[in-house]
C-alpha cells in the first residue's frame, strides 16, 4: 500500500468513521475543515512515528507538514531521503 | 499611544468597577430567584485570584450566612495557596469545611496512574522527584505539544517531549483533582439546597482551560465574562488580602510549581488578555504586534492558536447531543 493510501485510511478511519474515499480529498486541510484539532494532529504524528519508523522534529510540528494527506506525503517522502 | 492600546485601556483596564460589582450580583440574585432556585451558594476556594472574587462577589450577593466555603487540598497543592484560603475565609467570615481529597485520589488510582505515564518517560522517577508538564509550539506556528519536566531530589531539572499517550493518561489521571472536588462541592450543595458557584475567568472559559465534568461544572459562573486584567481589578477594589491580590496564578495541580501560560497558553495572562480582546473586536495581527511589542508573525500565530483551542475545547462547552431535539424540555 503506498504512504498517501495508509495515511488517507488512517484518516478515513479514525476521524471520518468510514471507508468511502470520497469523503477526504488528499489535499483538505484537516484543521481548517474540521477533520482533526490539535490533539488529532498529535495523535496522526504518533501514528506516522509508529508506521513510518520516522521521529519528527518539534520543529517539523507545523501545518506545512502535516496539515493535509499530501502535506503528510511530501514531508514523509523528505525525510526518507 | 497606539490607538489600539489606547482603547483597550479605555474599554478593559478603566471600567466602572463599582458599576459592575453591583451588574455582577444583581444578576447573580436574579438568576438564583428565577432559574436555580437555591437558597445559597457553594465556593471552592482555592486560594487563587478566581475563586477569591468569585467568593467574595458571592457574598455580596447573598450574604455571609447564605455561602458555604470548601478547601480541597491534596499532595500537590501548594501550602501558600492554602494559606491564601484560609485568609478569604477568615476575610468574609463564612462557614467553611476542608476536605482533603489526597486519600481518595490515592484510593481511585489518580496518582499511581500518573507515576506510570511518567515513569515511562523518565525510568529513574520515583518518591521525592516532582514533576509539571509545559507547552509548546502555539507561538512559533507549531502544532501545540508538551513537554514533561521533572526534577530530581537534588534539584535538578530534567525535560523530555512527551508521547501522546503518556501525555494523555497523565493529564486523565490529574484530571480525577478536579473531579474528585467538583463531587464534593456538589455534595454540599445538596445537603444545603445551594448552588454551585464556577469560578473561571474569560481567558479560561473562552479556551477552554478547564475540565469536563470538573472546575467547568457549575450553576453559574460569575466573572467568565471578565478578562484576567480586570478580575485582578476587582480583586483591588474589593479589598481583597495583598497576599491574594499580588499572587502569581499557578494551576497548582503539579507538584512543581506551574504557570499557566507554561502548561495552556502561549503568553503570560496580561498579554493573553490583550490577544483575546484585540481578536474579539477583528483587530489585525499588525495591530496586536505593535501593541505587544512582537513580531506581527507571532501576532498571527497567536490569534491562530486562539482559533484552535476554541475549536480543540469546542466540546468541552457542548451539553451531550441528542438524535432528535426534545422540544417540550426546550432541548
Amino acid at each position: 500500500m503506498s504512504s498517501e493510501a495508509k495515511i488517507r485510511n488512517y484518516i478515513l478511519e479514525n476521524y471520518l468513521f468510514t471507508d468511502d474515499e470520497s469523503a477526504l480529498d488528499s489535499a483538505d486541510s484537516f484543521l481548517d475543515k474540521g477533520i482533526l484539532d490539535s490533539t488529532g494532529i498529535l495523535e496522526v504524528i504518533y501514528f506516522l512515528e509508529d508506521e513510518f519508523e520516522i521521529k519528527v522534529e518539534d520543529t517539523e510540528m507545523v501545518p506545512e507538514n502535516l496539515d493535509s494527506v499530501n502535506n503528510i506525503v511530501s514531508f514523509i517522502e523528505r525525510k526518507r531521503q | 499611544m497606539h490607538a489600539l492600546a489606547d482603547r483597550y485601556e479605555n474599554e478593559i483596564i478603566n471600567f466602572d468597577r463599582d458599576k459592575e460589582v453591583d451588574r455582577i450580583c444583581e444578576t447573580m440574585r436574579n438568576i438564583m430567584r428565577s432559574k436555580l432556585r437555591r437558597r445559597g451558594v457553594v465556593v471552592a476556594v482555592s486560594g487563587g485570584i478566581d475563586s477569591s472574587v468569585s467568593a467574595t462577589l458571592a457574598v455580596k450577593a447573598f450574604g455571609a450566612n447564605k455561602a458555604f466555603f470548601i478547601q480541597l487540598p491534596e499532595v500537590d497543592s501548594a501550602e501558600d495557596t492554602q494559606s491564601r484560603g484560609s485568609q478569604l475565609i477568615e476575610h468574609l467570615g463564612v462557614d467553611h469545611t476542608t476536605h482533603n481529597i489526597a486519600a481518595t485520589l490515592e484510593a481511585i488510582g489518580c496518582y499511581d496512574a500518573r507515576d506510570e505515564a511518567i515513569i515511562k518517560t523518565f525510568p529513574e522517577y520515583t518518591d521525592g522527584w516532582k514533576n509539571k508538564i509545559v507547552i509548546k509550539g502555539g507561538l512559533n506556528g507549531q502544532v501545540n505539544h508538551f513537554m514533561l519536566v521533572v526534577q530530581d531530589p537534588q534539584g535538578q531539572m530534567h525535560e523530555k517531549r512527551l508521547d501522546l499517550r503518556e501525555y494523555l493518561q497523565i493529564v486523565a489521571a490529574t484530571n480525577y483533582k478536579q473531579r474528585i472536588r467538583k463531587s464534593i462541592e456538589y455534595y454540599h450543595a445538596d445537603r444545603l439546597n445551594y448552588a454551585v458557584i464556577g469560578t473561571p475567568n474569560r481567558l479560561e472559559y473562552d479556551q477552554g482551560f478547564f475540565v469536563k465534568n470538573g472546575d467547568g461544572s457549575a450553576d453559574l459562573k460569575p466573572i467568565a465574562h471578565l478578562y484576567k486584567t480586570q478580575v485582578y481589578a476587582l480583586a483591588k477594589h474589593l479589598g481583597l488580602p495583598e497576599s491574594i491580590c499580588n499572587a502569581i496564578p499557578t494551576t497548582d495541580t503539579y507538584s512543581l510549581p506551574q504557570g499557566q501560560d507554561e502548561f495552556y497558553f502561549a503568553l503570560p495572562y496580561q498579554e493573553m488578555d490583550k490577544a483575546l480582546w484585540a481578536h474579539n473586536i477583528g483587530a489585525s495581527a499588525s495591530d496586536l504586534a505593535i501593541m505587544l511589542n512582537i513580531a506581527e508573525e507571532q501576532a498571527k500565530f497567536v490569534f491562530q492558536d486562539i482559533d484552535n483551542k476554541r475549536k480543540t475545547t469546542h466540546y468541552l462547552h457542548a451539553k451531550p447531543y441528542l438524535i432528535d431535539s426534545i422540544p417540550e424540555l426546550g432541548l
